[in-house]
């Protein structure tokens, strides 16, 4: 029996048992009720009590062992374990029944425990940041072990190809050591965030201002979902979108102007990302928008100012703390977006400021060192780990100060 | 300044035109986008919708003993390059399982090599020589060539030969692996957005909770890729390209989108059904679970929908566990190898073939179409559910 | 009641408003004086906040307002389709419930109309016109000395007169004022009252208030509002002392209201 078999042995075995275990509650506290004492909980919290006593060892068990496997400590074969596990869960049950009786409180038992699973719950997200964190900073220690960290931030060479053969231990006397200098790499991404920018900011801003100040309602009704599915497309399709489809648009544009562009241009894929972060910037733009008090809107227009002098120099500026938070949001988005550069962008890093030529971002050399056949443990595949610190890094930072500038901004008008 | 009679002067009509400029870029700005969304669909359904049509040409099939030694020989030699390789492959099993085709000459409509199905479908690059372009004409005035509605895409795995290739095992493994999504993900959403909502006592832990489920909504999804290939892969060694440790990941990238969304349907339950269900002596789980959440299920359920349907759509974290595979059939179980939608339409775009194109863009055609029917249906629980109270 | 049309007065003729099906004024029939404070008092809902909205035309950005009837200003219909509303409403100002001074220094509440308006240049001939406001509002003693300081950060009664001061800097003649102090504490009040009463000489001064002892201090014809129709229009003594309908002095006495 394999592992994966265990999964299904035990749910397999645990829902039929724990049906037993609750008719079987159930019937003992109806039983002890007859005794002529009133129960105290309704008898279906008694069945639950005994389930819980049932299941709540028995995985706890389960877990147990599988983290002692985990780390490698020791394994025990699964039948063995299974039936380890089932025993625990009996004893449980046995344990759990031997409490019933009339005025035995089950349903404060059973929301205690119901409480404690909210919390469990509630605190995955917790865990699921700190695993994030964890596997990204572990594995960016081993890499700045053998890289230093300040030729990563300040190096210009992005030259990895040796370091899966000395990570293979194959290294030989006259081969250049690898460089890994993330400099042009950082510049690729700006790049292509700085092209998406100049699309989604002024076609998003302007959007969320002709729907919430000057479309009529029924209008906006129809608008804005269109406006969203622009959101909604998987970035694999705007991937593809940009390298078959604009991509060679740009390169024939470019030729007919004279120019020459690579296919793989930054252009094409910050057009599109572009395109994809429109809905983030008009959305939020538009709450933030909103939000505004009409009184400042009717103060403008009572002084015989036009609409559009009171958007310009009323509304906006008073928004303008929502926008730039929605500004910021929508950059983060672009930096970490991963699909439609890794399709239409290039591989090779090239520092340069001509949008025209090809270039590389982190995430494009992210998926490059992680889907490779490399081994796990050589400097280019922990490259990826150290690049996704820094992404890590400044998607934090640029979330964290957007919210504390939306907070603020709230808290002006509320 | 003001004139007496409330007209509009020079200066008022330039500010005019500043209005309407400015009306007007609001306006250009929405166009600019709708048209690029048009300009989209038709570039993607133009290129997509030959894909729904596939070549077959009519070929006399020899079923007999030499066939059974070398398949090549199950049709004329000039029709050799014509035919789909895969087809002619399993002519001879054909032969094994039904012996009393052995030894006739049958005229059959066969699979066409996808050259075949470029040419005649007028896409430049289809790269068939020109003898058997000729060929090709040739039989096309006999009859012998015919375009029909391609069921191979719909009901075969990936294959390395593009008229032999489907979406049917990645469609499968992305049922599977959004199946396990929303096993994880909507449980353990709801409750945490019911404790956060309902139970959750106003202190630091809430407030870090909360913050932290906000910053998670924004981390790049490729993040969590590096996690799923951390963690779930490397430490607790769930199987590579598994529909388990892909359903993992994306239940975590989803979860933030899912509490976010229940949370706000629970607080739209107004206080009064609380009060009145605590004034009725219910404990605190009995007024959650008889009164708020029953209200509250159209909004979780909207939520969960639209977050299942982004996660359906997502492709970097899953390259990053390993699904970019090639996997010709559909996985048998959560722990074999599995490639989802998103995933094979990725692969397919760096195939070189020109048929693989058109499959693409046909693959997206497929994807867009539950995402937007996805979309459609958590709108419309969401217009039915607002106006209950 | 004299009914002679004089230049600055305003004069309505069988008014009517509709919100959508509803009809929310009856045919109202009007003339305010130049140069003098005239109060619309009335319950809530009466009509008398929308019949102040349509004499600068601010109703109009309520796409499901309808109007019928004439308002004359200076002669002219201000509904007729040659008017320009932007040009209307710097000629006859709006002061509103809540202080909402822009989110701006206080010497940029006062100079955004009149630099879109092209009054003065920006430099000193702007510093006078902000000076000269503020003072006609009673404020600059307050300010002055922190113009640079967001309007947002005075008083309540301070936003209110700053509010005041920004609507005559664009040189109005007709100031409409929909409940300026119900938002305010007595002493600000007070002050706002004091205040009106300077303007009155230079402005035709129009205020809305639920307020009868303010009606009684500031203005000098009161209009009272029922249901959307006017009851009773006289000067404001009279109304106080003698009104002519039941329904008024009903309504003043307190017995209903």
């Amino acid at each position: 029996m394999i592992y994966s078999d265990l999964f299904f042995w035990l749910f397999g075995g645990l829902i039929p048992l724990g049906i037993t275990a609750y008719m079987v509650a159930r019937s003992k506290a109806l039983g002890t009720e007859q005794d002529g004492s009133r129960l105290h909980s309704l008898p279906g919290y008694y069945g639950w009590y005994a389930v819980i006593w049932l299941a709540m060892p028995a995985m706890l068990s389960g877990l147990l062992f599988s983290f002692i496997h985990m780390f490698g400590v020791f394994s025990i074969p699964a039948p063995m374990l299974l039936g380890t596990m089932f025993t625990i869960g009996g004893l449980g049950l046995w344990y759990g029944l031997s409490h019933i009786k009339a005025d035995f409180r089950a349903r404060e038992k059973v929301e205690k425990v119901t409480t404690g699973l909210l919390i469990v719950s509630a605190s995955i997200s917790i865990l699921t940041t700190l695993g994030i964190v964890l596997s990204v900073v572990f594995e960016s220690i081993n890499f700045f072990q053998v890289i230093s960290f300040w030729d990563f931030i300040t190096g210009t060479k992005w030259e990895p190809d040796t370091a899966f053969l000395i990570g293979a231990g194959r290294d030989t006397a006259g081969m250049a050591p690898p460089a890994f200098g993330a400099v042009p790499i950082f510049a690729g991404t700006f790049m292509i965030t700085t092209i998406a920018m100049f699309v989604a900011v002024p076609v998003g801003l302007f959007s969320a201002i002709y729907m919430s100040e000057y479309a009529s309602h029924a209008a906006r009704g129809r608008l804005k979902p269109m406006l969203e599915i622009l959101a909604g497309i998987p970035t694999v399709v705007y991937g593809f979108f940009a390298a078959i489809t604009i991509s060679p648009m740009i390169v024939n544009a470019a030729h007919a102007l004279g120019l020459q562009a690579d296919y793989t241009n930054a252009l094409a894929p910050g057009l599109i990302m572009g395109v994809m972060i429109i809905p983030f910037v008009s959305s939020l733009s538009d709450d933030v928008i909103k939000a505004v008090p009409q009184g400042l809107r009717d103060g403008s227009m009572a002084l015989g100012t036009t609409k559009a002098e009171t958007i310009r120099h009323i509304v906006l500026p008073a928004a303008m703390p929502g926008i730039v938070a929605a500004f910021l949001l929508a950059t983060s988005r672009a930096i970490g977006e991963t699909m439609i550069v890794v399709m239409a962008a290039g591989l090779r890093p090239n520092l340069t400021a001509n949008p025209l030529e090809g270039i590389t971002t982190v995430t494009v050399k992210i998926v490059e060192a992680l889907t490779g056949d490399q081994e796990f443990d050589s400097a280019f595949t922990q490259s990826a780990f150290a690049l996704g610190f820094v992404l890590l890094l400044i998607t934090l930072i640029l979330n964290i100060v957007s919210n504390i500038v939306v907070r603020k901004f709230k808290q002006r008008y509320d | 300044m003001t004139t007496e009679n409330f007209q509009a002067d020079a200066r008022k009509r330039k500010r005019d035109r500043a209005d309407k400029r400015f009306k007007f870029y609001g306006f250009a700005a929405i166009v600019f986008a709708l048209a690029f969304l048009v300009f989209f669909f038709i570039d993607i359904i133009s290129k997509g919708l030959p894909a729904f049509q596939q070549a077959e040409i009519q070929v006399e099939v020899h079923y007999n003993a030499a066939t059974m030694k070398n398949y090549n020989k199950a049709v004329d030699k000039k029709y050799k390059r014509l035919v789909s390789k895969t087809w002619l492959r399993l002519v001879p099993n054909q032969m094994r399982d039904k012996p009393e085709l052995i030894g006739e000459d049958r005229l059959e409509w066969v699979l066409a090599e996808n050259r075949v199905d470029q040419f005649l479908k007028g896409h430049e690059g289809h790269r068939l020589k020109s003898k058997h372009q000729k060929l090709v004409k040739q039989m096309l005035d006999e009859g012998k060539v015919r375009l029909v509605f391609n069921t191979g895409f719909f009901s075969k795995g990936d294959s390395k030969l593009p008229e032999n290739a489907g979406i049917l095992a990645s469609a499968i493994g992305s049922v599977l692996v959004l199946l396990l999504t929303m096993l994880f993900a909507v449980p353990i959403g709801v409750m945490t957005a019911i404790y956060l909502e309902e139970f959750a006592p106003d202190n630091r832990l809430t407030q870090i909770i909360e913050v932290n489920i906000n910053n998670l909504a924004a981390i790049p999804s490729i993040l969590y890729g590096l996690l799923g290939l951390a963690i779930f892969i490397n430490f607790m060694g769930v199987p590579r390209s598994s529909a388990l440790v892909g359903g993992l990941t994306l239940a975590l990238m989803t979860l933030p989108v899912i509490i976010i969304a229940a949370r706000a349907a629970l607080r739209a339950v107004p206080d009064s059904i609380r009060e009145a269900a605590y004034g009725l002596g219910a404990s605190n789980l009995q007024v959650v679970w008889h009164h708020v959440l029953p209200l509250a299920m159209p909004g979780i359920l909207t939520g969960s929908i639209i977050g299942l349907a982004q996660a359906m759509g997502e492709t970097a974290p899953l390259l990053i566990v390993g699904m970019m595979a090639y996997i010709p059939e559909a996985p048998g179980s959560i722990f074999e190898a599995t490639t989802v939608l998103p995933a094979q339409i990725y692969t397919w775009s760096s195939e070189s073939l020109r048929a693989f194109e058109e499959r693409t863009a046909a693959g997206i055609m497929v994807l867009l179409a539950v995402l937007l029917s996805l979309n459609a249906i958590a709108v419309k629980f969401r217009n039915r559910s607002e106006n209950t109270w | 009641m004299n009914s002679e049309t004089v230049e600055n007065t305003l004069t309505i003729r069988d008014l009517k408003l509709w919100y959508g099906d509803f009809e929310a004024l009856h045919g109202i029939n009007l003339d305010i004086q130049k140069g003098k404070v005239t109060a619309f008092i009335g319950p809530s809902g009466c009509g008398k906040s929308t019949f102040l909205r349509t004499l600068n035309r601010m109703n109009d950005r309520i796409p499901s307002c309808r109007i019928e009837g004439k308002i004359m200003l200076n002669g002219q219909d201000i509904y007729d389709p040659s008017v320009d509303v932007v040009q209307l409403r710097s000629y006859v100002g709006m002061v509103f419930q809540k202080p909402n001074p822009f989110p701006k220094s206080i010497y940029e509440n006062i100079a955004y109309a009149p630099r879109i308006h092209g009054m003065v240049k920006d430099g000193p001939e702007m510093d006078e016109l902000v000076e000269s406001a503020l003072r006609r509002a009673s404020i600059w003693d307050e300010v002055k000395d922190k113009l640079q300081q967001p309007g947002t950060a005075l008083s309540g009664g301070q936003q209110q007169r700053l509010c005041i001061a920004r609507t005559i800097a664009v040189k109005p003649k007709v100031i409409l004022m929909d409940e300026p102090c119900s938002a305010l504490d007595p002493i600000a009040t007070a002050k706002i009252e004091e205040l009106m009463d300077e303007l009155k000489e230079e402005y035709t001064i129009v205020i809305v208030t639920h307020n009868m002892q303010q009606a009684a201090r500031v203005s000098d014809y009161t209009a009272y509002f029922y249901l959307g129709d006017l009851i009773e229009y006289a000067d404001t003594h009279t109304i106080f002392t003698a009104p002519a309908n039941q329904k008024t002095e009903d309504y003043i006495t307190g017995r209903f209201g």
